[in-house]
């Protein structure tokens, strides 16, 4: 039924490995700052459950850490290995950057990383702190140097073509090209939602389990709140993005909403559901809002947009796909927000640890976060296609010339190996997680010799295996 | 004339891949020899000796190919995608071993064995592919036919590529045996001098082997060593490769602490040099120069900035880590 083409592969392995990858530093960016906001409180209020819960969250933001620096090193040589074209094209501006997230990277690891994960007892708490709250910027610079070279790939700026080889003329207009700023937005919030879910769910599975330390309710509240400002702001900021993508890649947006041709004198309507069917160029069993679309997206109740129509049919990307993508994570974020209201609204009332719906509900939007930002980060990656460099190179040019054969077979193994590796990973951080914070708040890393900022691993010291990490 | 900006970046790329086979050769060799130590306290005490620096090593490899994108893009084009199986092998080798070096920590006694045994296949795995795309990368034409797609897909795969995966193997694992003379002391030290005979054997002759066949399959790299006057500027290092391979035998016999592998770090060398001499300036032998392949200069200018400024910081961070674990490895001791 299905027959891949080679680019087709290619595309399916370069997203596969990328999904692997993308949870770890997300949830590394999001716990790093709750990390140094954990520590700043301890050190303002002194009061235990601060330190507790630092020590707690460290040991899992290292074992992610880890798994983020190794699911990260393919991705250095992917480009290479299956987009030669594309990096010859383009790999005087994608490597200059990427290099510059490397290079962050490895700062971070030199300099504050091993402090923060090791030095609890060895360095002062002002010294502590200031290592925590570097890494937290690391983190987000990191992002900065990868959002930088992805949204040169939606809208490119800052350079020229010449013999057929992008050239960089101004730096800062590459960096800073026009949806730089609200990708990253867009994606540091989404990082610190994925992250306050994560959060959320683990307080809340320990509080179904009974636990009611300080600890645990503490864990569970600052998620919530955060849920509560972020998941709104979310909105806001995906708006602004929303703008800017109809501004530069509008083809985005029409497949995005299943929007095929415009009625004159009258606004879009918003789309809720449908399948859009890009051989007969209509949306079937729409079910749609009249107007709704166009005051979105213009800000005015007659506001128009480019329907798929308008583009030729070589340059539209597959409306089947990212309608879905979109609404899943649309769909999601409406339902974060909504946990974020239940639980003020029960703080209110003060039932906010005792209510067992509550927490299965938080529980079950555990993953929800970091669902919502790879169905998001699918809708921008496939609406931007047949482009690779919007505009200027389509991605069938880009891939390297493998064949079916050659592909399918390193995409098998890539998948078992993936499989095995990384989900070892993450059943050791459920494990971690199972766990619950300890009561004496144990700092990671006593004096033990082989435990290394290298190793970020290593500051996790709880058996895999063992039955006795499910005790508390 | 300005900075020659591709030299520049050829001598920090070529600096790290040197790095990178010193530093991860001598780890992966561990990884490698450890089906000749099957005691539970000695296979601790080798994972130990490298448990503080590995990963460290491994930075090298991941500033390597991402510098190499930066400044010589087409190079990075041609050579990835023409060793696509070979470079995914040797990352999910890499992977392997890093991962089970972690767990293997973490696992209990029923479970130890099959992360002792990853640990094995992928240090063996990431060498050998290393070797394979060594030899491949040295009989360039078949391999660039490849990448842009009118040759064959296998191109790497030749008996030449295979035999030159072996010679990293035993290479690596030469440098793991003699690091772990230096690391280690009694019984598992004694293994150790034990097994570097037999594995120098298999290096003088994968050596003589390289060095016969590479110049009888490539003219250019005869015409470049076995001319005048450049013979005379080339032999010290076939006469250095012979005073080393003396070295570590002799120092092997005499009570060995650190010799056996300077010794082997200045055999590395050696193949190393002779490896540049053969194929330089060419970046993809046999014809893409460096400054064919590199990148625009606004490129190269603006890493170099971050370059300069970050590989000292690594450079001292990782002696730091050195100097602290400076010392030798008792077994028995826990870690964990």
């Amino acid at each position: 039924m299905l027959s891949f083409t080679a680019l087709d592969i290619a595309r399916i392995q370069f997203g596969f490995t990328i999904t692997f990858h993308i949870v770890f530093p997300a949830i590394t960016i999001g716990l790093a700052s709750y990390l140094a906001i954990l520590e700043g409180l301890w050190l303002w209020k002194k009061n235990e459950v601060h330190r507790t819960l630092y020590h707690f969250w460290t040991k899992i933001f290292a074992v992610n850490f880890g798994m983020g620096v190794v699911s990260g090193l393919v991705m250095a040589y992917q480009f290479g290995t299956n987009w030669s074209r594309y990096s010859e094209f383009a790999g005087s501006i994608t490597g200059p950057l990427l290099t510059y997230e490397v290079l962050t990277a490895f700062f971070l690891e030199a300099g504050f990383l091993g402090v923060m994960l090791f030095g609890w007892n060895k360095v002062g708490p002002r010294l502590h702190y200031f290592a925590t709250v570097m890494v937290a910027i690391g983190t987000l610079v990191s992002a900065t140097w990868i959002l930088a070279s992805n949204s040169w790939m939606h809208t490119p700026a800052g350079h020229a073509v010449v013999d057929g080889v992008v050239v960089p003329v101004d730096w800062m207009a590459v960096i800073f090209n026009p949806s730089f700023p609200y990708r990253l937005a867009h994606m540091v919030v989404a990082a610190v939602l994925s992250t306050a879910l994560f959060v959320g769910a683990s307080g809340a599975w320990h509080l179904l389990r009974g636990r009611r330390e300080p600890a645990i309710r503490k864990m569970f509240s600052m998620a919530m709140w955060t849920l509560f400002v972020a998941a709104p702001l979310q909105v806001a900021v995906g708006d602004l993005h929303g703008l800017n993508t109809l501004e530069h890649q509008p083809a985005k947006i029409a497949a995005m909403e299943g929007h095929w041709e415009n009625v004159p004198g009258q606004g879009v309507p918003l789309v809720l559901f449908g399948w859009p069917d890009m051989d007969a160029e209509t949306t079937r069993h729409r079910i749609e809002i009249p107007r709704l679309g166009g005051l979105i997206l213009t800000h005015d109740w007659n506001g128009q947009y480019p329907g798929l129509k308008e583009f030729p049919r070589e340059d539209r990307p597959n409306a089947a796909v990212v309608f879905w993508t979109f609404r899943v994570m649309v769909g999601l974020g409406m339902l974060m927000i909504v946990l974020a209201l239940w639980s003020a609204w029960f703080h209110w009332r003060g039932c906010a640890h005792e209510s067992r719906a509550l927490h299965r509900f938080a529980l079950l939007m555990g993953p929800s976060g970091l669902v919502a930002l790879l169905a998001g980060w699918y809708t921008t990656e496939i609406g931007r296609q047949p482009w690779v460099v919007y505009g200027l190179m389509r991605t069938r040019d880009a891939v390297s010339l493998h064949s079916e054969l050659t592909l399918s077979i390193a995409f098998a193994v890539l998948v078992a190996m993936y499989v095995v590796v990384f989900g070892t990973g993450i059943v050791y951080v459920l494990k971690l997680v199972g766990r619950g914070p300890g009561p004496h708040g144990l700092p990671p890393g006593g004096d033990s010799p082989n435990q290394r900022p290298a190793r970020p691993l290593s500051a996790a010291t709880e058996l895999l295996d063992s039955p006795s990490s499910f005790q508390h | 004339m300005g900075i020659d900006l591709p030299l520049i970046w050829m001598l920090i790329i070529g600096f790290g891949v040197m790095m990178y086979v010193v530093m991860d050769g001598f780890d992966l060799g561990i990884g490698i020899l450890f089906p000749f130590i099957s005691d539970r306290a000695h296979r601790d005490a080798m994972v130990n000796t490298v448990a503080p620096v590995w990963d460290g090593n491994e930075t090298w490899l991941v500033l390597g190919g991402a510098g190499l994108m930066a400044a010589f893009p087409k190079a990075y084009a041609i050579l990835l995608s023409a060793f696509y199986i070979p470079v995914l092998l040797m990352l999910l080798g890499l992977i392997w071993r890093g991962v089970s070096f972690e767990f293997r920590f973490k696992a209990d006694d029923a479970h130890k064995p099959f992360w002792d045994k990853a640990f094995m296949t992928g240090s063996f795995a990431a060498a050998f592919f290393q070797g394979v795309i060594l030899g491949a990368y040295i009989d360039g034409a078949s391999v660039m036919a490849a990448a842009q797609g009118t040759g064959d897909s296998m191109a790497w795969l030749t008996p030449f590529s295979l035999f030159t995966g072996a010679g990293v193997v035993a290479a690596y694992a030469l440098l793991g045996a003699t690091w772990l003379v230096l690391k280690t002391e009694g019984e598992l030290q004694r293994r150790m001098i034990r097994v570097t005979h037999p594995i120098m054997i298999a290096i003088l002759v994968a050596i003589l082997v390289v060095g016969i066949w590479t110049p009888i399959n490539h003219p250019a790299i005869a015409g470049r060593w076995f001319s005048l006057p450049n013979f005379w500027f080339f032999v010290p290092v076939p006469a250095l490769v012979v005073l080393a391979a003396a070295g570590i035998f002799r120092s092997l016999g005499r009570d060995p602490h650190a010799g056996p592998f300077i010794w082997s770090l200045l055999l590395v060398f050696l193949g190393y040099s002779g490896f540049v001499i053969s194929i330089w300036p060419h970046i993809v032998p046999p014809s893409l120069s460096i400054w064919e392949a590199a990148g625009p200069p606004q490129s190269l200018g603006f890493t170099l900035v971050g370059a300069l400024l970050i590989i000292p910081m690594i450079l001292g961070y990782s002696a730091w880590a050195y100097y602290v674990f400076r010392g030798k490895v008792k077994v028995g001791e826990e870690y964990h």
